[in-house]
């Protein structure tokens, strides 16, 4: 087999990208398109199915099979296609109101049962396309059309979530961070399983800024904790440092701790409690926040196990047989002379006159 | 160890021909009457009656022992002629219990045989009944033959050797029930007692212990001479052929089967538990050795969005549920319908309205099948009309799935799903295979795939499984501009999309079958019905027929596109009658397209049309 090589381009649509000018979500959709064709995978085997909210537009995009479903579905309707069809690769495009308020049993079930779909949730704190509610990640007081005087909903932490709900692969990057998207688009990409990504999105129409703390020039460096395999995790130049201390995760101005203390980041701990315990670090992008994959563990996969019990089934007892499927309950034949009468009766529905029933 | 009962009744009890029998087991969930009732009706089955079945659950799992809302029974009629329902009046009925007896006994006929388990009329159960005398000994019960007997005493005596303990003991009661029924109608004894060591392989001391009950019951039977008078119902003329007892829930869940192996699809079903469509996964699920796959879902949604993601990527994909979850897929209904994917939707449908009456049949979502979505969203829509015929229309709905890229809706409702009846088996090697072609190659200019360019007789879209080189696309719930595919906002495309896509399912109509219709040419009267009052409709016109009224009847299968001919039927007679369980919803439909004043005969009591009140209705239409 050849490999095919693609540039970014292959994977572009002709349809006119609708986004406002200066979205987060262009630069996604950058990442995602030169991601795949550096990959050399068949263009055809790649599937992006979607809900609705601005980033859920994003399969019109991409020169790949794609649906544009229904509100917060997207997930339930990708385990669909994974799992009937395990060859191909299936990826969800969400956002925090479509994934995490109206489609939030989808997301946790996929993640819990494994099927083997990449979820990158555009988490832009906001409800872009219906112009500006606050969100189930908007942070509390937020003031927004429907929430004049604050909103008082408190908010999920999507990486948390995604932990609490069994996810095997979880990791949280930036939109304007190509590399680093790429990076994590990559390893999501050789994870067996569902990965889930929280993408920061901004959303310079509505909450322009959110993500600020962590992307700003002067912010970011003190803010942004790049979580790296293998490695202590330090950040602000070497200055802070992530120590546990009573199963908690806390910052600590790194001389004040001996090195050996300093936390070092493993993904694939098989139990995520540490990984939730980075996950709370911060509860929003307000302050020292990490970036990078949380988890990276591997168990087996539903649509693998769910063909195989098919596989199985198909050694235990043959390819099905219709025939034999439609007697296994017991057969009787009446046979042209049967014994109390003669071929030919009216059968049900016939224009019967004989006797009446009760 | 069936040598054991005596094949020749030994004692003098004269046995008594009848052309059919009604017998209903009724006692608390807990006593194992659907399990009786089932093997008595499989009995029966292989003896060569003809029969149906009735059974009717509580709606909790187990409720407080003893009392009315538990208890659970099972109907039956047997005969020797093709009947067609089970029976509007028990001719026999096992009372188990006080509540049992309270429940059902208004139901027997006069002069019916009862029998009472004796052990259970003690004070605490006659109380919770609501008895305020002992009914075996205040004369209520003369105008039946009463057969009283101590059955849990008996049934512990029996398995006292077959070293089962404690509360089981009493489990086999049901068992002890069922052999004195066998005596009592004269049921073949070998194919309960196969069925026991069957069911309970593993188990060697539940097997004995059954089988001793059931033993002991027939000779019960015996040496009392339990009744003056002992039944029998010969086997039944029915058409040649071989014949299984079926199930609704079961002849659908075959039929999706047989249409995935007729198509070559492998059937995929996203679904999430509910009553009373539940067994059809339980079916699906263990034929996995068919290609079958089934999901069950963490909802409803869940379980018609896998099945939307499974047709894209080219299954047989089939959803199923009861009203209240249809009324949770609606949305994605209208996704599926506006992305134009084969789709099968089941709804076995329930008492209404909310959870209204779980393991009762209704036929209240005929509306909703039809409208039930929003936006103009025209679906082809189906019914059963027997629990065999079930196995018929579910490939029915596949094949118009397929070939017309549409959702078809498929209706079926308690009284199909859980009722039984003999199935003349088809010739499977006569199926007619469904041809499906997924699109290979682009077939648009310069190498374009359009997903919406039609087939010029379906109308239907070309359906591209992905995987597939150079057909890369994408479908979605917006609007689709006419031919590419691509969203369009256009106002004559919206218009000419949505005429295109009610056009292509009214289309369907020149692909059914014309209605037949069955009965008196010069009638005075047309029965009309869907769904499951088939049998009680025909059987209904029959006893009319007796008493020498003209009676046609036509039952519709296909209720969205109707068949062609169904306005030139009903321009035919003068008087139309149309029965359904629910306030009217078909005699809506029929009144607003072909504005006739069809008469409703319109019941909603949780319960089918007795035979008798459809008569009595066509009776009074046919003075
Ligand atoms: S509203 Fe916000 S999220 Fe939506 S497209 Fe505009 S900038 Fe992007």
């Amino acid at each position: 087999m050849t490999t095919p090589s693609y540039t970014r381009s292959d994977f572009q649509t002709d349809q006119e990208v609708r986004w406002c000018p200066g979205c987060g979500d262009y630069t996604i959709l950058a990442s995602v398109q030169q991601f795949l064709a550096g990959l050399g995978r068949a263009r055809e085997e790649f599937v992006f199915i979607s809900g609705i909210g601005c980033s859920s537009r994003f399969p019109y995009y991409m020169n790949t099979y794609g649906m544009h479903s229904i509100h917060g579905r997207a997930p339930a309707i990708a385990t669909g296609v994974a799992a009937t069809r395990p060859e191909l690769s299936v990826w969800v495009i969400t956002g925090d109101g479509d994934g995490l308020s109206i489609g939030g049993n989808h997301l946790i079930h996929a993640l819990r049962r494994n099927v083997n779909i990449k979820i990158l949730l555009f988490n832009n704190q906001i409800y872009g396309l219906t112009k500006g509610q606050y969100s189930p990640t908007s942070e509390p007081g937020k003031t927004t059309k429907s929430s004049p005087f604050g909103s008082i909903d408190y908010p999920f932490n999507p990486i948390s979530l995604a932990l609490g709900a069994e996810a095997s692969f979880v990791a949280r990057t930036l939109d304007m961070d190509r590399n680093h998207t790429q990076a994590i688009l990559q390893a999501a990409y050789e994870h067996e399983g569902a990965s889930f990504i929280e993408i920061y999105q901004n959303c310079n129409v509505f909450n322009d800024k959110a993500f600020i703390q962590v992307t700003g020039k002067e912010e970011r460096v003190h803010n942004r904790i790049d979580l790296e395999h293998g490695k202590p995790i330090v950040f602000d130049g070497g200055a802070k440092a992530v120590v546990l201390r009573g199963g908690q995760a806390t910052v600590v101005d790194s001389n004040s701790v001996d090195p050996s203390a300093i936390l070092v980041h493993d993904e694939t701990r098989p139990d995520p409690s540490v990984a939730f315990a980075l996950s709370r670090i911060s509860h929003g992008p307000y302050g020292p926040t990490p970036l990078g994959i949380f988890r990276n563990v591997n168990r087996p996969t539903y649509d693998e196990e769910f063909n195989d019990q098919v596989a199985k089934a198909k050694e235990r007892s043959g390819e099905g047989d219709l025939g034999k499927l439609i007697t296994s309950r017991g057969t009787w034949t009446v046979s042209e002379k049967s014994p109390n009468g003669s071929a030919g009766s009216n059968g049900s529905g016939g224009n019967g006159s004989g006797p009446s029933e009760s | 160890m069936a040598d054991e009962i005596a094949t020749e009744d030994p004692s003098s009890t004269p046995t008594e021909s009848l052309e059919k029998v009604v017998v209903r087991f009724a006692g608390d969930s807990g006593d194992g009457m659907q399990v009786a009732g089932s093997r008595f009706t499989d009995a029966s089955a292989l003896f060569g009656n003809d029969l149906a079945t009735l059974p009717s659950f509580p709606a909790e799992i187990r409720a407080p022992a003893g009392t009315l809302p538990g208890v659970s029974s099972f109907q039956v009629q047997i005969a020797d002629f093709d009947i067609l329902t089970a029976g509007d009046a028990p001719d026999c009925l096992v009372a188990m219990n006080p509540a049992a007896l309270m429940k059902n006994l208004k139901d027997l006929r006069q002069g019916g045989t009862l029998i009472v388990n004796t052990d259970a009329f003690e004070e605490r159960n006659l109380t919770k009944a609501g008895y305020e005398t002992n009914p075996l000994e205040d004369g209520s019960l003369d105008a039946y033959r009463t057969i009283k007997v101590p059955m849990d005493s008996l049934t512990k005596e029996a398995v006292k050797d077959t070293g089962v303990s404690g509360r089981s003991v009493l489990r086999s009661k049901n068992f002890f029930a069922l052999g004195l029924l066998a005596w009592l109608f004269h049921r073949p004894t070998e194919p309960t007692i196969k069925w026991a060591e069957k069911k309970f392989a593993g188990k060697p001391e539940v097997v004995a212990a059954n089988v001793e009950a059931f033993k002991a019951g027939y000779n019960f039977g015996i040496t009392t001479e339990a009744t003056k008078i002992t039944f029998e119902v010969k086997p039944a003329t029915l058409r040649p052929g071989t014949y299984t007892n079926v199930n609704g829930n079961t002849a659908l869940a075959w039929g999706l089967i047989a249409a995935s192996q007729l198509s070559g699809l492998p059937l995929f079903y996203g679904t999430y538990p509910i009553t009373p469509a539940s067994d059809i996964l339980h079916e699906l699920s263990r034929h996995k050795n068919f290609g079958v796959r089934t999901f069950q879902a963490e909802d409803e949604i869940a379980g018609v969005g896998t099945a939307i993601g499974a047709a894209f990527a080219g299954n047989l994909a089939v959803t199923g549920s009861s009203g209240p979850g249809i009324a949770l897929k609606s949305e994605s209904i209208s996704l599926a319908f506006m992305t134009e994917l084969p789709l099968i939707v089941i709804n076995v449908q329930r008492g209404g309205p909310s959870t209204g009456l779980p393991t009762k049949p209704e036929q209240s979502d005929l509306l909703f099948s039809l409208y039930g979505r929003h936006g103009e969203s025209p679906l082809p829509v189906i019914a059963a009309s027997s629990p065999s015929n079930a196995f018929q229309m579910a490939i029915e709905a596949a094949r118009i799935a397929l070939k017309y890229m549409t959702p078809v809706m498929l209706l079926s409702d308690n009284y199909v799903a859980n009722g039984s009846e003999p199935w003349l088996l088809p010739d499977i090697d006569s199926l007619e295979p469904m041809e499906v072609e997924f699109a290979q190659h682009p077939n648009g200019p310069d190498g374009v795939f359009l997903p919406y360019m039609r087939d010029v007789d379906t109308f239907a879209r070309p359906w591209a499984k992905p995987g597939t080189p150079g057909l890369e696309h994408r479908i979605g719930g917006l609007e689709k501009e006419a031919i590419s595919g691509n969203v369009s906002y256009d106002p004559n495309n919206h218009q000419l999309m949505t005429d295109t896509r009610a056009w292509k399912v009214a289309n369907i109509a020149n692909d059914i079958p014309e209605l037949e219709v069955d009965g008196d040419k010069d009638a005075d009267l047309l029965v009309l019905g869907w769904g499951s009052t088939f049998g009680t409709i025909r059987a209904a016109a029959r006893r009319a027929r007796l008493e020498g009224r003209k009676v046609a009847t036509a039952h519709l299968h296909y209720i969205n596109p109707l068949p062609k001919n169904l306005g030139d039927v009903l321009g035919s007679y003068d008087k139309i009658l149309l029965p359904e369980m629910n306030t009217g919803q078909l005699l809506k439909v029929i009144r607003a397209e072909f504005l006739i004043d069809v008469v409703g005969l319109n019941k909603v009591a949780g319960e089918p049309f007795k035979v008798s009140e459809v008569t009595e209705k066509i009776m009074e239409m046919t003075k």
